[in-house]
């Protein structure tokens, strides 16, 4: 039943091309499902081990910088006379490469901050990300620092004599709605099994997730990896699709961005990401088109911000379900259990 | 049962200090296997403090803790609980927002078959793997008497199921060892008589259990043997 309607869904969305003419409103589609797919990766932390990671969006920059390095190439002086460089290369293997070595940056982090949990976790991510974002910014010689990389390469897949572009934005929508499900396809079924199961024990109660033999810090380390992953395959996206990368894609703002996404939408729950997504990404939009002052705009996304997060504490999802199911079980005359709606501690 | 059956848990020895606090100055016990030991003392005794030893919480200051001839300074909690030494809490003892079902479910997480490839590639070996996860799951919750609560989550549940749910979770980790802390503390009369029969049907199914207890008629009614601990030491 769910998954016809999701089928329905996906179909719907990969109509919108054929009758959505305005490119404006396309890239605006785009661009939402790009940090949709961050969201979703974020999620996978915050929602399902607890951990909040303030620096995703190094996963996300490092993901964009890589895939532009790479499909663009690049030489560096590590030593005066010791070069490194790289010829370039095709843009469908640079995507690969960006979410590969995102995926390491995460096992890294993963590791190094295994002890850590809460706070210090928040802490040790956000440093991260701080630091990235200095490199980027003054490692001239391999990222042109403040002066960006541009002229990236859109992505284009052929083999000799059949050629299919993605540099037109109809079809570069349909490759992010692909992503977006095999993003959403991968965590549903991380989540629904043993590791899941793992990773949400971690995050409701630690030391009996270990009493009964979970080894939490490795499935730590899975959810980074594979979060890291699909924010890097993302900000590859991002870099393709828009084509100059500089430092200023790792902005604090972008991650809360991703944060306030999953937190309205619900962490904790596949559809929590999307639904934030979609809201937040599409708001500010709809606001700059009723031609009202921008601060006017700026006041009337944060109202409602805050009225989500103050009437929905647990996010929209969440609260849809908990309705749905008290409606469900209502007519039978049961005493209607009110899901607690109290904050997590 | 034979005249000496094996030892299984072998405390050497074992003394703990929080800074200048001696919390055990020097406990040496043993259980042997099929055992039910009580573990009484007052509050502050140390009790708790000797389950977070030998469950790998906390590292003694000196001392040895063995389980089956394996020595167990050093190990991680979920090492220890992958040589089958099993605990539940005192307070906190299940998953709050999952429901029981799901509770129980990941305790059987050492007994999953499937790895991540599989779960990522939805290979039948996940599939069947899972099918059978399930079915323990449900077999341990009519063993407990649980089953009708499985789909309810288990922070909603009265305390006393509650403590139902940690005892659950700890049988499917298949434990040969459980470590009960105070398990039925906060549940009623007639709660507990029926705690009493599970925790015999526990060792009936060949499970030795080591169990800290306040509730003395409790105490002497399901345990073989007393271990009485007084400011860290052992006085009977």
């Amino acid at each position: 039943m769910s998954r016809l309607l999701v089928s329905i869904l996906v179909a719907l969305l990969a109509s919108v091309p054929l009758w959505l003419t305005d490119f404006y409103y396309l890239h605006v589609l785009i661009v939402t499902g790009i940090f949709i797919v961050a969201a979703m990766s974020l999620n996978l932390l915050l929602g399902y081990t607890g951990q909040l990671s303030l620096g995703h969006v190094a996963f996300f920059g490092i993901g964009a910088y890589t895939s532009a390095l790479v499909s663009l190439g690049f030489e560096v002086h590590i030593l005066p006379d010791v070069t490194v460089g790289m010829a370039p290369k095709p843009v469908w293997f640079a995507m690969l490469c960006a979410t590969a070595v995102a995926g390491l940056t995460g096992y890294a982090i993963g590791k190094l901050s295994f002890r850590v949990r809460g706070a210090y976790f928040v802490i040790v991510s956000i440093s991260f990300a701080e630091v990235v974002r200095l490199v980027a910014l003054n490692w001239v010689e391999l990222t042109q620092g403040p002066m960006a990389l541009n002229n990236i390469p859109a992505l284009t897949l052929g083999f000799d004599g059949f050629e299919l572009s993605f540099l037109r934005k109809p079809a570069f929508y349909l490759l992010v709605l692909t992503m977006l499900v095999v993003c959403y396809v991968i965590i549903a079924r991380l989540v629904n099994s043993r590791a899941g199961r793992a990773m949400i024990a971690l995050r409701e109660n630690e030391s009996l997730a270990m009493s009964v033999g979970i080894d939490v810090t490795r499935y730590l380390v899975v959810a980074t990896v594979v979060s890291a992953a699909m924010a890097g395959m993302a900000g590859a996206l991002y870099t393709h699709y828009i084509r100059i990368v500089d430092p200023d894609i790792f902005l604090f703002i972008y991650t809360v961005t991703m944060v306030i996404m999953v937190v309205t939408g619900g962490k904790g729950t596949l559809a929590g990401p999307i639904v934030g997504g979609v809201i937040f990404g599409i708001v500010p939009e709809v606001l700059r088109g009723m031609e009202i002052r921008p601060e006017v705009q700026w006041i009337a996304y944060g109202v409602l911000m805050v009225l989500v997060v103050y009437f929905l504490p647990r996010g929209i999802v969440p609260a849809i379900e908990s309705y749905m199911s008290s409606r469900r079980r209502a007519p039978k005359g049961e005493a209607v259990a009110v899901a607690p709606e109290a904050p997590q501690q | 049962m034979s005249a000496q059956p094996e030892t299984v848990l072998s405390i050497d020895q074992v003394a703990v200090h929080f800074g200048g606090l001696v919390a055990i100055s020097d406990m040496t016990f043993a259980v042997r296997s099929g055992e039910i030991v009580g573990l009484i003392g007052p509050n502050g005794a140390g009790k708790t403090t000797a389950f977070n030893v030998v469950t790998g919480f906390l590292k003694p200051t000196s001392g040895e803790v063995r389980y089956r001839s394996n020595p167990l300074n050093g190990l991680k909690p979920h090492e220890i609980a992958k040589l089958g030494l099993v605990r539940t809490f005192q307070r906190t003892s299940v998953f709050q927002e999952r429901n029981v079902f799901q509770n129980v479910l990941t305790g059987l997480h050492g007994r999953g078959r499937s790895s991540l490839w599989d779960t990522l590639l939805g290979t039948p070996r996940e599939k069947s793997s899972e099918r059978e996860l399930k079915d323990e799951a449900n077999e341990i919750l009519r063993f407990v008497g649980l089953e009708q609560r499985a789909h309810e989550p288990a922070g909603t549940l009265p305390y006393g199921e509650q403590r139902l749910i940690g005892v659950a979770l700890a049988l499917a980790a298949k434990p040969s060892m459980l470590l009960l802390d105070e398990p039925v503390s906060g549940m009623n009369p007639s709660e507990t008589a029926r705690f009493v029969k599970l925790v015999e049907k526990i060792r009936e199914s060949g499970v030795t259990i080591l169990l800290v207890e306040h509730d003395m008629p409790m105490v002497m009614k399901v345990c073989d043997r007393i271990v009485v601990l007084n400011y860290g030491r052992i006085i009977a």
